[in-house]
């Protein structure tokens, strides 16, 4: 692992917008839907460059998404982007059955998600989408966590087959992997090593979660940071390695804290290797209006309340009853 | 005596036919789903019933291109049944088509039957072009084949979707309305099953969708009407649709067809409560004794 750098700062957003016009130029049968938002999901990109496959759906998501299924079903890969809040949301019927199950082409990108949308408030903070989204059978769902991993993610699900979702945000976040830096969908990857606690993070949090473990240094503890932009299919492998080299956790995510990442990796190390789990999240509440790191700041969205969560998971996992147990061979249950 | 069913294994051609032909090609249709609607003991036998006609005509009239030996067939046209219900019908159309056998109708709705209650892309069935069932989303999905086909692939095929009347309280359908105008899909032909029943009671009642004709010409259609169990209407409509897509007309088609409820059979004719039910034994008897 190379010593990892600010590299600058740029809106995941942008690095979507660029995928998709590398995607259209790979593959002829990438195709655009455009919902009213274009300039912000960055869709705009591709209609500039490929007006002939960009089409304009109007302030419609359900429609853009069934639309969408019906491309998918003409042979096309076929591309809708929205705010988050509106096309997991508005949409979610269509994506449930025409998407999910129809089992297409269809990607989705999930704009503007998360608090840090800022100044528009709750009604656009999309903050429960990655608990909806990766509940759909057939669905992949990834959460990139800067400019670059956000245009590597958007050829990936391009050129994976089947519904594909990625979410990302509107402010500029830093900058910190490179081409190097792998990405695979399935796959997370280990950008900080450490055996004391494992920090697992997605999105804007993956950033803060590397500084949690620089501050985390200084006091002698080494975090290991997991970068799992990969919310489904997640990496189970090095998930429950995680758990068996530090035995505790501390997830991080700009999303509620029921259902997202926290609890895509509490299922994952409950059924394997169960440690005590710390969650970093929106607790239970809508977002508001703010400044991005204003906001951040109320909501508990910084590397100060990994950095505590570490001390309490580690805590709890040295002090605390660690569950282990007799367990009845589970073959007998088996058919 | 016990109701024995069995189902003929004879198919039709699709062909320019007479008017009078397809009463014949009908009457197997609805014998076909008071069978396997009874042998499922669940499903919808009202609309079906009432769209018997229509998929007799569209499917065995020669108005649409298809190949049962070849499902996927490039140049094919493509039918959406936006009210996924109503699949018995589609079911009993494909089978009479040569699409897949006869067979699978005595196990509609059954574990392990490709014959789902609502149709199942995932079951590969031959012939189904989509999974439907929640209402108002074929007929977008339709808006999305023609789209690719007219803007990106510029073929010249003819996508046709089906949507109830009570469907179209559903605000996405206007959503697909507005998308088809916007789009000058004139290879897309949009064929409404005006039976005025839903779950509830009549969709006058229920949720007045009138005036129909005048929404639909409203957002850009080219809108006929005509009687939904009279042949020689139905052959003229899919000839007029047929024709906007010939002369790029520039505009969508909505054929409203005005039907009655379980058509054919004498005791769920235009009552709603037959929406969604199956016949029972007696029931099923006297129906395919109608049906003769
Ligand atoms: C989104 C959605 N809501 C509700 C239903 C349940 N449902 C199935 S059919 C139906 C009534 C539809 O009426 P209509 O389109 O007139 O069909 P018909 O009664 O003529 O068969 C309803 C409410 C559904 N399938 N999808």
């Amino acid at each position: 692992m190379s010593e990892i750098k600010l590299l600058g700062k740029k809106p995941t957003r942008h690095g979507f917008g660029e995928g998709l016009v590398m995607l259209g130029e790979r593959y002829d049968n990438v195709i655009v839907l455009g919902g009213d938002i274009t300039g912000s999901v960055m869709t705009s990109y591709f209609k500039e460059r490929f007006p002939e496959r960009f089409f304009s759906i109007g302030v419609a998501e359900q429609n853009a998404t069934t639309i969408a299924a019906g491309f998918a079903l003409s042979g096309k890969i076929a591309f809708f982007a929205s705010y988050s809040a509106f096309s997991a949301f508005r949409n979610a019927d269509q994506l449930r059955i025409s998407v999910a199950y129809n089992d297409i082409n269809v990607k989705i990108g999930g704009g503007h998600a998360g608090i840090t949308v800022g100044p528009d408030g709750a009604t656009h903070q999309a903050l429960e989408e990655i608990a909806f989204v990766r509940t759909l059978p057939n669905m992949t769902l990834v959460v990139p966590c800067d400019y670059l991993e956000a245009k590597k993610a958007t050829i990936a699900i391009g050129e994976k087959f089947g519904p594909c979702f990625i979410r990302f945000g509107r402010s500029a976040v830093p900058m910190f992997t490179t081409d190097e830096t792998p990405f695979e969908i399935g796959k997370a990857n280990e950008l900080r090593d450490g055996k004391d606690v494992a920090i697992v993070a997605c999105g804007l949090m993956v950033w803060e979660a590397l500084l949690a473990a620089e501050e985390l240094s200084k006091k002698g503890i080494n975090a290991r940071v997991i970068n799992n932009s990969s919310i489904k299919p997640i990496d189970v492998e090095t998930l429950v390695n995680a758990a068996r080299d530090c035995g505790c956790i501390v997830t991080a995510e700009e999303h509620q804290v029921h259902g997202g990442l926290g609890g895509a990796v509490a299922e994952v190390t409950a059924k394997n290797y169960p440690v005590p789990i710390e969650f970093v999240g929106v607790r239970d509440k809508f977002g508001c209006s703010g400044e991005p790191e204003e906001l951040m700041v109320k909501f508990g969205l910084t590397w100060k309340e990994i950095y505590a969560s570490a001390l309490k998971a580690i805590e709890r996992r040295d002090k605390g009853f660690r569950g282990l147990r007799q367990v009845k061979d589970v073959e007998d249950y088996k058919e | 005596m016990a109701l024995e069913i069995t189902f003929s294994d004879k198919t039709f051609e699709n062909k320019k036919r007479n008017p009078e032909e397809f009463s014949e090609i009908a009457l197997e249709i609805r014998r076909d789903i008071i069978k396997s609607l009874y042998l499922a003991k669940s499903g919808h036998s009202g609309g079906t019933l009432g769209t018997s006609d229509i998929f007799s005509v569209l499917f065995f009239g020669g108005v649409m291109k298809y190949n049962p030996n070849d499902p996927e067939w490039k140049e094919r046209d493509r039918f959406v049944l936006s009210a996924g219900h109503l699949c018995p019908v589609l079911y009993s159309t494909l089978a009479r088509a040569g699409y897949f056998s006869t067979e699978e109708l005595y196990r509609l709705r059954k574990y392990g039957s490709r014959l789902q209650g609502h149709p199942g892309y995932d079951m590969k069935l031959p012939g189904i072009e989509s999974s439907t069932g929640s209402l108002g989303q074929g007929v977008s999905i339709a808006v999305g084949m023609a789209m690719s086909d007219k803007l990106v692939d510029k073929n010249n095929r003819k996508i046709f979707a089906l949507t109830g009347d009570g469907e179209i309280e559903e605000g996405t359908v206007w959503e697909a309305a507005m998308a088809a105008a916007n789009y000058k899909l004139d290879n897309f032909c949009w064929i409404l099953d005006n039976n005025d029943c839903q779950i509830d009671g009549r969709v006058r009642d229920v949720m007045s969708i009138y005036p129909i004709a005048q929404k639909f010409e409203a957002f850009g259609f080219d809108v006929i009407n005509i009687d939904g169990h009279n042949y020689s209407e139905i052959i003229k409509a899919f000839e007029k649709f047929k024709s906007n897509h010939e002369s790029k007309i520039g505009k969508p088609t909505a054929i409203i067809a005005r039907t009655i409820m379980g058509k054919g059979v004498s005791f769920m004719e235009d009552n709603y409560i037959w929406h969604g039910n199956p016949p029972n034994e007696e029931q099923a008897k006297i129906a395919l004794h109608d049906l003769k």
